[in-house]
């Protein structure tokens, strides 16, 4: 509690300091290589039945998604708290990725959890991380996935608190990660909306994110929480379908609960033990969810779907195809959504999906299918 | 069994049994943990008995969780086995029932979710059904603990905070003041597990909370070696063994055994 105070402390200071305001916008520019593009999908909207569909294209950042912009700002509050040594869980990897990079751009020492499940998935994402110079400890604990590897880092954390920043990489854990991760990452929405606005002079009927723990989703939700007309749909793993039980659908197919220091809606038995999931997306393999996304999940403001594995396969081939884009199998999810909502909105529907990842990494899941 | 305490904050009119068993007179009190349904149920319960006869001032059970946070891998994976076994909330607290009619005072300790599941309502009236004196719940922060901790309360169970080297100053004062039954002192800064020394800076830790309570002080986490009683002793009130304990049990063997050569380190 002691650190999360301090934290709490330190990134309040540092959101109300232009100093820290104008170099955080300087690591963006020159480093993550932000604003990142919109990007207009049209042979994939032809193929849906003729509706508008943009990508925001967070696949272009550095490293290849969107956890850098996280991973960028924590490590300079991490600087500016005097901590020599920095951990991370990683699911898929690219958080992994993203705080190795950090480490070695900063000067860190770097320690990354990861499942012994997620390292066979995701082998060339350890490759990286490795030669970027961080420890990969392998968890073998549980589920050996991200659930895990989160748990086995937040005990590294209050064992090595004094000299160690522990990097969330998602909107999840306990105060002030999911109000902190959320600010870093609506750099998404803020940047997509302007986008969006000067491209077209109004604003999107829809738009769509996939909601793992829902970093992305959050990053560009929170830009158009205010837009009353513009529809805001989270979309979770279904695995093999949420009826099966083998899926990572918190928010769908879980309920209200504590995990990992906060409370939010959670995959569990009646006894209250936190169940396994399944999803053929490592990013998105977490029993729980942000507790934001709990929140507007009752409030009414965003709607909470899930998408099969099979589904998403089939959307990171098409469009892969179709517009010579491979994206993550996570952000697939959100695809094939956006071809049920373009069907739905019918031509002149204007669709705005977050691409928060890029899929080179999931080629060995995608050739095992 | 536990009708005779009275809580209200500040004014202590009557020692929880917690309280009056854990306050060290000439000897350091020991408190013994295992978990409970490990390695099987009946077992546990067997276990459990001989422990709570064997000389200990309290025994603490644990309730298992799939993520227990606060826990090394000598109890997690105490855990994981007892979770295989079938154990469940209803079934620890029947092994908690049968431990506590021995008549030392039994604690449990187990992570928030299991208890909201259940309802904290209906685990705290069981609780105290059962017999059982106090509640841990390691994941439960004290500025988070209404309204499981008012339930604990009116069901007469004692709600034991934990204070850590890291603990702010403002923090370790509110910690105090909503305990009941004794403080726990956690020795280190990290999770549960057997350590070579105990760290410097206890001493001072547990002064610190001496002048915010007069509530009993117990040490826990790492502690597992007669030296390490013998180094609370004329510091803390209690030490508080667990994965030392919980590792005999693995192996098979008796942990009185260990416990006996404990306690003799704490005269």
């Amino acid at each position: 509690m002691g650190a999360l105070e301090e934290l709490e402390d330190v990134w309040h200071e540092a959101k109300a300091d232009t100093q820290f305001q104008l170099e955080l916008a300087g690591h963006r520019r020159a480093f993550v290589g932000r604003p990142t593009p919109l990007y207009s999908a049209t042979r994939l909207g032809e193929h849906f039945g003729g509706a508008h569909i943009h990508l925001k294209r967070e696949d272009l950042c550095h490293t290849g998604a969107h956890k850098l912009n996280n991973a960028v700002g924590q490590a300079l509050l991490a600087l500016r708290m005097g901590k020599k040594r920095i951990i991370a869980e990683t699911g898929a990897g690219q958080h992994g990725v993203a705080v190795a990079t950090v480490c070695a751009r900063f000067g860190f020492e770097c320690t990354v959890y990861m499942g012994t499940e997620d390292m066979r998935r995701q082998s060339m994402n350890v490759r990286r991380m490795k030669l970027l110079g961080a420890e990969v400890v392998e968890v073998t604990a549980g589920t050996k996935t991200l659930k895990d590897a989160t748990s086995e880092a937040i005990r590294d954390w209050v064992t090595n608190v004094r000299t160690t920043h522990y990097i969330i990489g998602s909107v999840v854990g306990p105060h002030p990660y999911p109000e902190m991760v959320r600010d870093l990452q609506r750099v998404i929405g803020d940047e997509a909306r302007e986008q969006y606005l000067s491209v077209d002079g109004k604003l999107p009927d829809v738009v769509i994110a996939c909601v793992g723990g829902g970093s992305n989703a959050i990053g560009v939700f929170t830009a158009f929480l205010d837009d009353k007309d513009v529809a805001l749909v989270g979309v979770e793993a279904a695995g093999e379908g949420v009826r099966t039980g083998h899926h990572a659908a918190s928010l769908v197919g879980g309920r209200p609960g504590v995990l990992h220091g906060s409370y939010s809606y959670v995959l569990q038995d009646r006894d209250g033990q936190i169940l396994p999931t399944h999803s053929v997306s490592a990013g998105l393999d977490y029993p729980g969810v942000g507790p934001e996304h709990a929140f507007l999940r009752d409030a009414e403001r965003v709607e909470y779907v899930a998408v099969t594995d099979k589904d998403a396969i089939a959307a990171f081939k098409l469009c892969t195809r179709l517009e010579g884009i491979m994206p993550a199998l996570e952000p697939a999810h959100a695809l094939h959504h956006a071809g049920v909502m373009a069907r739905e909105y019918g031509p002149g529907g204007r669709i705005l999906v977050c691409l928060s990842g890029r899929g080179d990494k999931d080629m060995d899941s995608i050739d095992g299918v | 069994m536990v009708s005779d305490t009275g809580r209200a904050r500040g004014a202590r009119s009557t020692r929880s049994k917690l309280d009056q068993a854990l306050r060290a007179d000439k000897d350091l009190k020991l408190v013994a943990y295992i978990m409970g349904g490990h390695p099987n149920r009946k077992r546990s319960i067997e276990v459990g008995k001989k422990l709570a006869t064997s000389g200990v001032a309290a025994l603490e059970i644990g309730i298992p969780h799939s993520d227990p946070l606060a826990d090394g891998p000598v109890i997690q994976r105490a855990g994981q086995a007892a979770l295989e076994h079938g154990i469940n909330v209803e079934g620890c607290l029947e092994v908690a029932a049968a431990i506590a009619a021995e008549g030392t005072p039994v604690v449990l300790m187990t992570y928030i979710n299991p208890i909201l599941a259940y309802d904290p309502r209906k685990f705290a009236a069981e609780a105290a059904q059962a017999g059982v004196a106090g509640v841990i719940v390691p994941d439960l922060p004290v500025e988070e603990s209404e309204p499981v901790a008012g339930w604990l309360r009116s069901a007469s169970l004692d709600t034991i905070f934990m204070v850590s080297p890291t603990t702010s100053a403002h923090r370790l004062q509110s910690i105090c003041e909503h305990s009941s039954g004794f403080v726990y002192c956690v020795t280190v800064t990290g999770i549960t597990g057997a350590r070579k020394e105990i760290p410097a800076g206890m001493k001072e830790l547990i002064q610190q909370v001496r002048s915010h309570t007069e509530l009993p002080v117990a040490a826990g986490f790492g502690i597992s070696r007669p030296e390490h009683m013998k180094a609370l002793r004329g510091t803390a009130d209690a030490a508080v063994v667990g994965s030392a304990i919980v590792a005999e049990i693995d192996k098979g063997s008796d942990p009185v055994k260990l416990v006996k050569e404990l306690l003799k380190a704490c005269r």
